[in-house]
């Protein structure tokens, strides 16, 4: 109805309310303080509020809500991952994703594409069918498919056998999906800020105020702020945050690019990755592929786009796709990922008593996202560590007990 | 093309070349605690700004040190390593009670 839609567009009422809060003085005091205002940090205050009724929360943010590898990931969904640890870990998450736009009221675009992983080595079969082998016990639909599976799964894919890295087979994983990140992001803070959580952008955290063992305040660029407690999620900023709190991280930071292109019409489902020329495709709903890779081979804590990356991703996105030899490329980006040792986060306790961590995301920081929002906000609601994330912890490398993720994306490093 | 400059080699393109970590002391493995040591060897500084950081030119296999922004990827100037080993380090004194 015309009448209607003018009607709704001129009206008073619209836009009828703001998502988040407006911007307001910090309080002098809050129960908790997330730094941060990613998706993780958005996740733990929208748990905190709606599951455990601790609403006087402020998640600090020195830039805007979900602008940094909130905005920059690609956005991909998946728990196919190696160990006991990460698929029980990373499986839960996918099990909320599932759920979250109902969870929200708030459409998050969620979409079970389904991820092949392709190999072009004896060596990367006999890995696949471990991994398939790890995900069926562990109840994720994962499993090794051969070249005319492949084909059927995706009819652009050259499976041309005089091609630099023939493909030989598959790992498909049916619960992989995609979701819209900002979307995300969006979700949990509009969630969160509805039931009374505060969320402060522009807003950095400049010192943390530390007295015999605990946290007492955090200083910020607009005033200090008395805290029950703190937890961090920064994700590329993890080790300089963690060091105001004089807690040394097992953080190197890496940039990782990615591209897209310009949109074409609908003619790729799934998501495709390729350990072996460090690349991974998919479509997205607007028509545009996305081309992502590996991180960059030396540390840095900026997010420019190298010629040298472009060339390599173009290279083996043309060796997947021969097609996109003539796609335009709009637009080439960087996000920081934050990389562990041995490819798994770090979460909960730190040597400060109340002083929580969530750090060291690299590459797989936006698929445990919901998961990560529901543990962290168990353990700052209950002070115990929920059992899923105890292998997570930072004493693990004290301790050499580290989760040797291989089945994380670029864990080719 | 990025160029980094070898000591030995010269201007050369930074694809020819591998980053090897930060420039830290080796603490004494003769008394330190298996806790310092996890630190020691997981754990980095991982700053933002000026640090010192070893790099391979992987063609001639020659390691030297470098310092570098890494907020803004500028490189401010590399050096062979014997500027700071002054004399060889012999790895072989272990003592026999921390052999494991």
């Amino acid at each position: 109805m015309p009448f209607g839609l003018l009607k709704y567009g001129l009206s008073s009422n619209y836009p009828a309310k703001h998502h988040f809060t407006p911007s307001k003085d910090l309080k002098r005091h809050y129960d908790v303080v997330i730094i941060g205002g990613g998706g993780h940090g958005a996740a733990i205050a929208y748990n905190l509020a709606k599951y455990h009724g601790i609403t006087n929360v402020a998640i600090l943010e020195k830039a805007y809500l979900g602008g940094g590898n909130t905005a920059r990931n690609t956005a991909v969904i998946r728990s196919n991952y190696l160990t006991e640890s990460g698929v029980k870990f990373y499986s839960e998450s996918v099990k909320l994703y599932n759920n979250l736009s109902n969870e929200f009221n708030y459409n998050v675009m969620m979409e079970n594409r389904g991820q092949l992983t392709l190999a072009h080595s004896d060596a990367a079969i006999r890995s696949f069918r471990w991994r398939a082998e790890v995900n069926q016990h562990m109840g994720v639909r994962s499993e090794l498919i051969d070249r005319q599976t492949i084909s059927e799964l995706v009819p652009n894919l050259n499976m041309s056998e005089d091609s630099r890295f023939p493909i030989l087979a598959g790992l498909w994983h049916a619960d992989g999906a995609t979701a819209r990140h900002d979307a995300v992001a969006w979700g949990y803070a509009k969630g969160a800020c509805d039931r009374g959580v505060e969320l402060h952008q522009l807003t950095e955290v400049e010192d943390i105020e530390i007295t015999s063992g605990r946290v007492t305040a955090v200083k910020t660029n607009r005033g200090r702020v008395e805290c029950g407690c703190v937890v961090q999620a920064v994700a590329g900023a993890s080790s300089i945050v963690a060091k105001k709190a004089g807690i040394p991280l097992p953080i190197h930071c890496y940039p990782l690019q990615a591209m897209v292109t310009q949109p074409y019409k609908p003619i790729l489902t799934p998501h495709v990755s390729s350990p072996q020329v460090h690349v991974y495709v998919h479509q997205t709903s607007r028509g545009e592929f996305v081309i992502g890779g590996g991180s960059d081979p030396y540390p840095l804590y900026n997010t420019r786009a190298t010629l040298d990356q472009r060339e390599s991703l173009s290279a083996a996105a043309m060796e997947l796709f021969p097609f996109l030899s003539q796609a335009r490329l709009l637009r080439q980006w960087a996000g920081t990922t934050d990389m562990t040792p041995d490819y798994s986060p770090i979460m909960g306790l730190s040597p400060v008593e109340n002083y929580y961590l969530d750090a060291g995301w690299g590459t797989w920081g936006f698929k445990a996202t919901p998961i990560c929002g529901v543990t962290m906000a168990e353990l700052v609601a209950t002070k115990k560590v929920p059992e899923i994330i105890k292998p997570f912890e930072l004493e693990r490398f004290y301790r050499f007990e580290q989760i040797n993720e291989a089945g994380a994306t670029a864990a080719s490093h | 093309m990025k160029l980094l400059t070898c000591p030995l080699n010269g201007s050369r393109n930074i694809a020819e070349f591998t980053y090897g970590g930060e420039y830290h002391t080796t603490p004494d493995y003769n008394s330190i605690s298996a806790r310092d040591w996890a630190e020691h060897v997981f754990f980095h500084d991982n700053a933002a700004g000026v640090v010192t950081e070893w790099w391979c030119h992987t063609a001639s296999s020659f390691w030297f040190l470098a310092e570098r922004n890494t907020i803004t990827d500028e490189v401010i100037r590399t050096f062979k390593a014997d500027e700071i080993y002054t004399e060889r380090i012999d790895f072989s004194v272990v003592k026999p009670e921390n052999r494991s």
